[in-house]
């Protein structure tokens, strides 16, 4: 029981970190067809900003606002405009192959131009440990899931709230119709864009303290992201967060009392049987398909 | 085909079969892994180019059949079997693969092609007693046909561009006949092409099945060349390079794989100038070419030589059929 709970708390704690990227890989589905292959590495890259402003002098709240910005700047604006913009018109395909080619991109570029070894990234609190019925829950894992909520409910406040959130919700739900009702349609699927890059930063700094900050951090997370949109339905943001957290409870339970060789092959699973029985996934809506 | 495509066609061949007497053997090596990767290609243009379904499992077949010629022959048996094996394994696989694309498209064929591929990695490393796990397997023989062993690279090659030309062959026959033409139905409007009487259930199995089996051909040709395999080689980033061939080449041109599968081959070693960056370069003109001419190097030639001869008022040139790209 004590070993169930811990691994129930790690797991939710990763399971937060999944569903923040893939609310960010929906959003840009939603406002705009792209299916971003380099979310992973989305994540991957803000680490190693943060790591470059604290080698240039900067505290470690400075560098983390410095990498939410850079994250912003690079990783919403200018993939919006060089990469997304030129491609819309020719289909979904050409761009999953582009942003297959942007995710090897930024790899070897962190690679080549930071280090290819995995470097230390300071924790958000001091590890202590928190004994609760016999289990043990690392400080850590706790601020990770309220980090994770917070943003989440600031998200959802956003979305549902605001006059702004109604747009974009407009914008993705009709976008022709959104446009005759005086809604600036470019602009809200840019504002999607800048919103993934602030989750995907966040994301960075939740996840790097725990495997360490490397370039190749971004295969697994970019993975965890679609299956938990797929899992929870494309087309749905409370999806991707149930998604998010069905994956990672699923990956640190299965690892532990079924098979850790196949610890990667559960979450696969349960994609095929999602994709086959229910593909508009759990939460989602169907999508009429079109002659 | 018109008379300037059969002239290119003839001059690729003379220099395909006379290139390797002035390689050196790791020259001889490249061109012959380009021979057992544009078969691949082709397996994967017939599904994605031709009938329109996306696939990120191209790799994996390749490492089925890889790992099917490897073992049997370790086993004791001769080279042809297991590579009839190979193809026959992969066609069942493949056809089973299919059934997914009969329920889902686009994106969603994608993402379960790419955990196909992935449990396919997962269980190559896995299961140690049949595949030996990540040591892989090593000395892995090539074959020798009465008498003719192609152990040398050169031999080796000529057995290659030998298979490739068979195979070719025989695809461009089958898109030639009615069964090509309801491939391209099915990607064109699947919908039309039920109504007007395609069996479309059948046809887009057999897609993925012809494809994969081509995939698995490829994989017995690829353990005797680099007679060395190991899970890795057939993890995600395989099936997404034979993706990149097919794309770059241009989807849907009989001869797209052929370029892209060289461009793929021989851009990485030319670009050893850029030394550790070279990958970095590669990935930026994957991109520009996506957003500047997202049907390929025979698509950005078909345009070009449509817009010259349009002008003399002649037919197109070079590998007429096929849009490119598929949305």
């Amino acid at each position: 029981m004590a070993s169930f709970i811990q691994l129930l708390v790690s797991g939710l704690a990763t399971g937060a970190i999944y569903a923040l990227v893939a609310v960010g890989f929906t959003l840009l589905w939603q406002t705009s067809q792209t299916i971003n292959f380099a979310q992973g590495e989305f994540v991957m890259l803000p680490a190693f900003f943060i790591l470059a402003a604290m080698n240039a002098g900067a505290p470690f709240w400075l560098a983390a606002l410095v990498g939410i910005a850079l994250a912003v700047v690079i990783l919403g604006l200018l993939f919006k405009i060089v990469v997304v913009d030129p491609m819309l018109r020719h289909g979904v395909l050409p761009l999953v192959i582009s942003t297959i080619a942007l995710s090897l991109l930024l790899k070897e570029s962190v690679k080549d131009f930071y280090s290819s070894q995995a470097q230390p990234f300071p924790a958000l609190v001091p590890a202590t440990d928190i004994h609760f019925l016999g289990a043990v829950i690392s400080t850590q894992s706790l601020a990770v899931l309220a980090i994770a909520i917070a943003t989440i409910a600031a998200l959802h406040l956003l979305l549902n709230k605001t006059r702004l959130g109604r747009a974009m919700q407009a914008t993705a739900q009709n976008p022709t119709l959104a446009l005759i009702l005086g809604i600036p349609v470019r602009r809200m699927v840019l504002y999607t864009f800048l919103i993934n890059a602030v989750l995907v930063a966040i994301a960075s700094i939740l996840i790097s303290p725990i495997y360490l900050a490397k370039f190749t951090n971004g295969e697994t997370l970019g993975m965890a992201a679609f299956i938990a949109a797929i899992i929870g339905g494309f087309n749905q943001v409370r999806g991707a967060i149930l998604g998010g957290v069905i994956l990672g409870v699923l990956d640190n339970l299965s690892a532990a009392y079924v098979s850790s060789q196949y610890r990667g092959a559960f979450p696969l699973v349960i994609l095929i049987a999602i994709i086959l029985l229910r593909p508009h996934g759990l939460l989602g809506r169907f999508e009429e398909r079109s002659v | 085909m018109n008379r300037a495509g059969a002239t290119v066609v003839v001059a690729a061949a003379i220099l395909a079969v006379s290139a390797p007497f002035f390689l050196k053997p790791f020259g001889i090596f490249m061109i012959s892994m380009w021979a057992v990767l544009t078969i691949a290609a082709i397996g994967l243009n017939l599904t994605l180019g031709y009938a329109g379904q996306v696939s990120l499992a191209q790799g994996a077949f390749v490492g089925i059949g890889a790992y099917t010629v490897a073992l049997l022959m370790q086993a004791g048996y001769p080279f042809a079997l297991a590579f009839v094996a190979a193809g026959g394994l992969c066609f069942a696989i493949g056809w089973i693969l299919g059934y997914p694309a009969l329920r889902v498209q686009h994106h969603y064929l994608a993402f379960v092609t790419l955990a196909f591929t992935t449990l396919v990695f997962l269980v190559l490393r896995n299961e140690q007693w049949l595949t030996n796990g990540i040591y892989g397997i090593n000395d892995i023989a090539r074959p020798a046909f009465f008498g003719w062993s192609t152990g040398g690279a050169l031999n080796f090659y000529f057995f290659s561009l030998g298979t490739l030309a068979v195979l070719s062959l025989a695809t461009w026959w089958m898109l030639r006949s009615p069964w090509g033409r309801a491939f391209v139905a099915l990607r064109e409007n699947p919908i039309r092409a039920l109504s007007l009487g395609l069996d479309t259930r059948r046809y887009t199995l057999m897609a993925f099945a012809i494809g994969s089996c081509l995939g698995g051909l490829a994989g017995a040709l690829y353990a005797p060349l680099v007679q060395f395999i190991e899970p890795g080689s057939f993890a995600l980033g395989m099936s997404f390079n034979l993706l990149l061939m097919v794309i770059v080449g241009g989807s849907g041109y009989f001869f797209g794989p052929f370029v892209g599968a060289l461009v793929a081959v021989l851009l990485p070693e030319w670009m050893r100038i850029a030394q550790g960056y070279y990958l970095i370069v590669y990935a930026g003109l994957v991109m520009a070419m996506m957003a500047f001419c997202p049907s390929g190097i025979l698509g950005l030639i078909d345009r070009l030589s449509k817009a010259v001869f349009r002008s003399r008022r002649a037919a197109p040139a070079l590998g007429a059929e096929g849009p490119g790209i598929v949305s």
